[in-house]
């Protein structure tokens, strides 16, 4: 990963690209004004899923795209986060709003701890141990010794938070909102740290980790701090799904979910900030739309088959390999400092 | 006594089953160090196969003999067509590539015979060998196949000059290419096998859990503990260590920890094994120069 | 006599890095050319571009037939046999496996097992150890092993790539002395890249001096052996 030498997130670039996006993303729950659709509520609940996706997958990101560190177990630290909101809201009656810090801190310390074993462990390996983490979480979910807390096989059942009445909000709006701010301030946080000095350090040890240690970073402090912040905000995400979906159930965080978020960094961009959100936004879409993506490929090709979105997922995944091996906005990304670099050199 | 004599059975039995899933990874590892995801779905796939042509009135033994040959060929296309363009690309890239298999063919299963489960025949009776309920001759049938195929394998990679140019090229590509070795071929060659003895893997146990798409995921997992276990560039050592976690498996299941956590012990197995002993059991250590 | 290879405008990279510049050499049949020269210089980097392994241009033809699109494979079943820098030791394997490697390209069975014979006859170090790993064999057993793999594919041109490199100066002189007498016995046509000038110089009738990647002058071996200005500066003795 070597080639990814460069990119927006490490940058100085025009702020008001970024506050137009952002404001925009803001404005689009006030559409509701001006719309009588019955099922606007439901692309209010789509946008969250969209936005917690674009979380998770930012968490991820920093560990693969900027730490160089692969992991196929995020599901883990996303079902953890859910976990942690649920059971603070339903056994301890804390707030909605407070679980997300406490989840952050849980995910941490879990992502942490599964950053030492993941010290020495490089490439396919590591790969290969969190693949093992994803599949082994659904099945630890349902054990019985915890299901008093974790509700076993069924799962638990959350109340949706009500909005301020002040804000005169719908709850799907309100919540759209909630994951908004809490968006935003995670990707100021990333895009802080990758700024400075821990960011290049981080980059450092993806780019060539003996080079790195011998510049004086402490590689190990930083991959396991790097695995535990990552695993923290994808735990956030996993907690704001739990409170915005109302529920939580072990057959939800399967490997399944693990290979949706990587789809949806490999699709948005690798090493990409703004590609998180073109991820997260993707795979919903998707997930949405497969049915009628298999009735348009069942006439148009003529098949006799469903097209599940599985399989579509495997074809993009292979394709994006070749074509755009940093994915869309990586590959975006690489053309636009290609031409700001040869406006820099001609000026 | 008696219950602990059923469980090591059983626990050989998976064990063998583990072994072949395991044999298939080395095949792949020991070439390309890559260790390939979609092993256990490229197996799921060829028992479906094997299923429809015994569904459409194929005898057993010969849907058996030719579901191996078209994952061999298929296992083939998959390296010539899909992998060999990405022979230079980064370690993720080809990650994502093996998740993208896996999830190919689990979803063209399930869109083509359906996530329903299917009850696939097994060659063997159910039957009591000593007729006091401890061996039956299915249990028997699995073992046996697994080891049959490893005497074939020993063979191959030992007495063939087919065999012996496929170490070579897997050892040092370079100086193989200078012995006129078609390295990249021998890759090829290695997909092939370890797709069918995938095939193997999944026809042996299909007719234990019965056929659905997500047959081999809880598998592969102990394959690759397996793998890890027996040093995973070594076949004889993947095999060893198919029946070492199978036996344990059953023994921790039924007298530790339950079998609802089965998974969590395999992850248990890989993350001990990659931090304690990388080498596994019977593996030497690679010294690897930067 | 007519040349068994004969190479035009031979150029060559590593990434972007151009390590050959346009290099002209003409092997004579039967004949033993040295290509000295400097650390750098380029020697490694002509072998491996003659054999397709790296990234090359220019034209190179093998007893008048164009190989400079075959791939690495190939060039070799035509009857080039490469010894490596490093010597390319397949330490996992026997060394009779090294040996009974180039089996999986040769159809004539019975002259291969005549190959084999010969290579032990030629090298009886490596009959004692034929069922030792070959990992375990010292530096100068595994430059005979590595001589002997490429005598097994039967070439008519070897390609020697410091067969001298790292090993004590009898050793060096026991592997010179076989070379002599496969080149002279065997007919084998070699081209030979040493640092060790002088003994590449005895055993060459033909020799061409590389500087960063240019061919800076040939010619018969005396002629360089007896042009003091020309060792000093180029081989430093």
């Amino acid at each position: 990963m070597a080639a990814i030498t460069d990119s927006w997130a490490t940058r100085g670039r025009p702020g008001w690209i970024v506050i137009l996006f952002w404001g925009l993303l803001a404005a689009l729950p006030l559409a509701g004004l001006f719309t009588n659709d019955p099922s606007f509520d439901y692309y209010m609940f789509m946008g969250q899923a969209m936005l917690i996706n674009a979380i998770a997958i930012l968490g991820l990101n920093l560990l693969i795209g900027f730490n160089g560190q692969i992991s196929l177990g995020h599901s883990a630290f996303f079902a953890v986060g859910a976990y942690t909101a649920a059971i603070l809201m339903n056994f301890a009656g804390f707030p909605y709003w407070t679980t997300l810090p406490i989840a952050a801190v849980i995910c941490f310390g879990a992502g942490f701890l599964f950053g030492f074993p993941a010290l020495k462990l490089e490439g396919h390996y590591l790969a290969l141990a969190t693949f093992t983490l994803a599949i082994a979480v659904p099945q630890l979910l349902k054990y019985k010794l915890i299901a008093p807390w974790t509700g076993g096989v069924g799962g638990l059942i959350l109340d949706k938070p009500d909005p301020p009445e002040v804000l005169k909000l719908s709850p799907d709006q309100y919540l759209y909102y909630l994951c908004l701010v809490v968006a935003m301030l995670a990707f100021w946080i990333v895009r802080n740290m990758l700024r400075g000095r821990s960011g290049r350090a981080m980059m450092a040890i993806r780019d060539h980790a003996m080079a790195a240690a011998t510049m004086g970073i402490n590689t190990a402090r930083y991959k396991t701090v790097t695995f535990g912040i990552s695993a923290g905000i994808t735990g956030v995400a996993g907690a704001l799904s739990g409170i915005t979906v109302a529920y939580v159930a072990p057959d939800s965080f399967t490997l399944q979910l693990a290979v949706s978020f990587l789809v949806g960094l490999v699709v948005g961009g690798i090493a990409s900030l703004p590609g998180c959100i073109v991820g997260g936004a993707f795979i919903v879409l998707i997930q949405n739309s497969s049915q009628s993506i298999s009735d348009w490929m069942k006439v148009t090709f003529s098949l006799r088959y469903d097209v599940p979105a599985w399989a579509i997922y495997g074809v993009l995944l292979i394709l994006l390999m070749y074509f755009m091996p940093r994915g869309i906005m990586g590959g975006i990304e690489t053309l636009w400092l290609r031409v700001t670099n040869r406006k820099e050199a001609s000026s | 006594m008696e219950f602990f004599i059923q469980q090591l059975v059983a626990g050989l039995t998976s064990g063998a089953i583990y072994a072949c899933v395991a044999l298939g990874l080395v095949m792949i590892f020991v070439s390309t160090d890559h260790i390939n995801f979609a092993q256990g779905e490229m197996a799921m796939f060829a028992t479906y196969l094997a299923w429809a042509m015994i569904d459409a009135g194929v005898p057993f033994w010969l849907a058996f003999i030719l579901t191996i040959v078209i994952a061999f060929a298929g296992g083939l296309f998959i390296q010539r067509v899909i992998l060999k363009p990405l022979e230079a690309a980064p370690v993720l890239s080809l990650v994502v590539c093996f998740i993208a298999l896996l999830s190919f063919f689990n979803a063209l299963a399930g869109m083509i015979w359906s996530f329903t489960i299917k009850q696939f025949p097994s060659p063997f009776p159910p039957r009591d060998v000593f007729g006091n309920g401890l061996v039956s001759i299915q249990q028997i049938g699995v073992v046996a196949v697994t080891l049959i195929m490893l005497g074939i394998l020993t063979v191959f990679f030992r007495y063939t000059t087919l065999g012996l140019a496929m170490r070579a090229a897997a050892q040092n590509p370079a100086s193989a290419r200078l012995m006129g070795v078609r390295v990249s071929w021998m890759l090829a060659l290695g997909w092939g096998l370890a797709a069918a003895i995938g095939a193997v893997a999944g026809m042996l146990v299909a007719p234990i859990v019965f056929l659905d798409p997500n047959m081999m995921t809880g598998i592969l997992v102990y394959g690759f503990a397996s793998a890890l276990v027996g040093g995973i560039g070594n076949p004889m050592g993947a095999v060893a260590g198919g029946f070492i976690v199978g036996v344990l498996e059953n023994l921790v299941g039924s007298y530790v920890i339950g079998n609802e956590l089965k998974l969590t012990f395999a992850l248990a197995v890989v993350v001990g094994v990659l931090l304690l002993k990388p080498a596994g059991i019977f593996g030497r250590v690679i010294v690897r120069r930067v | 006599m007519a040349a068994i290879l004969d190479v035009k405008g031979l150029s060559a990279w590593y990434g972007q890095i151009r390590a050959l510049y346009e290099v002209d050499l003409s092997i004579e049949q039967g004949g033993v050319t040295a290509l000295l020269g400097a650390n750098g210089a380029g020697k490694t980097t002509t072998l491996r571009a003659i054999c397709n392994v790296v990234r090359r241009s220019g034209a190179t033809f093998f007893d008048g037939k164009d190989i400079a699109r075959l791939a690495t494979e190939d060039i070799v079943r035509l009857g080039i046999g490469q010894v490596p820098e490093g010597r390319g030791t397949f330490t996992g394997l026997t060394v009779e496996e090294n040996l009974r490697l180039a089996f999986h390209t040769r159809k004539d069975r019975a002259a291969a097992y005549r190959d084999m014979d010969l290579v032990f006859e030629l090298f009886p170090r490596l009959k004692e150890r034929v069922r030792q790993q070959a990992g375990t064999l010292s530096g100068g057993e595994q430059q005979m092993l590595a001589i002997g793999r490429a005598l097994m594919l039967a070439p008519r041109l070897m390609l020697l790539d410091e067969p001298s490199f790292g090993l004590a100066p009898l050793v060096v002189q026991e592997i010179f002395r076989i070379l002599r007498r496969i080149n002279e016995e065997g007919k084998v046509s070699m081209l030979i890249v040493e640092q060790n000038a002088a003994m590449a110089l005895e055993l060459a009738d033909h020799v061409y001096l590389l500087e960063t990647g240019r061919v800076v002058t040939s010619g018969p071996s005396e002629i360089v052996r007896n042009d003091e200005t020309l060792r000093r500066a180029y081989l430093g003795y």
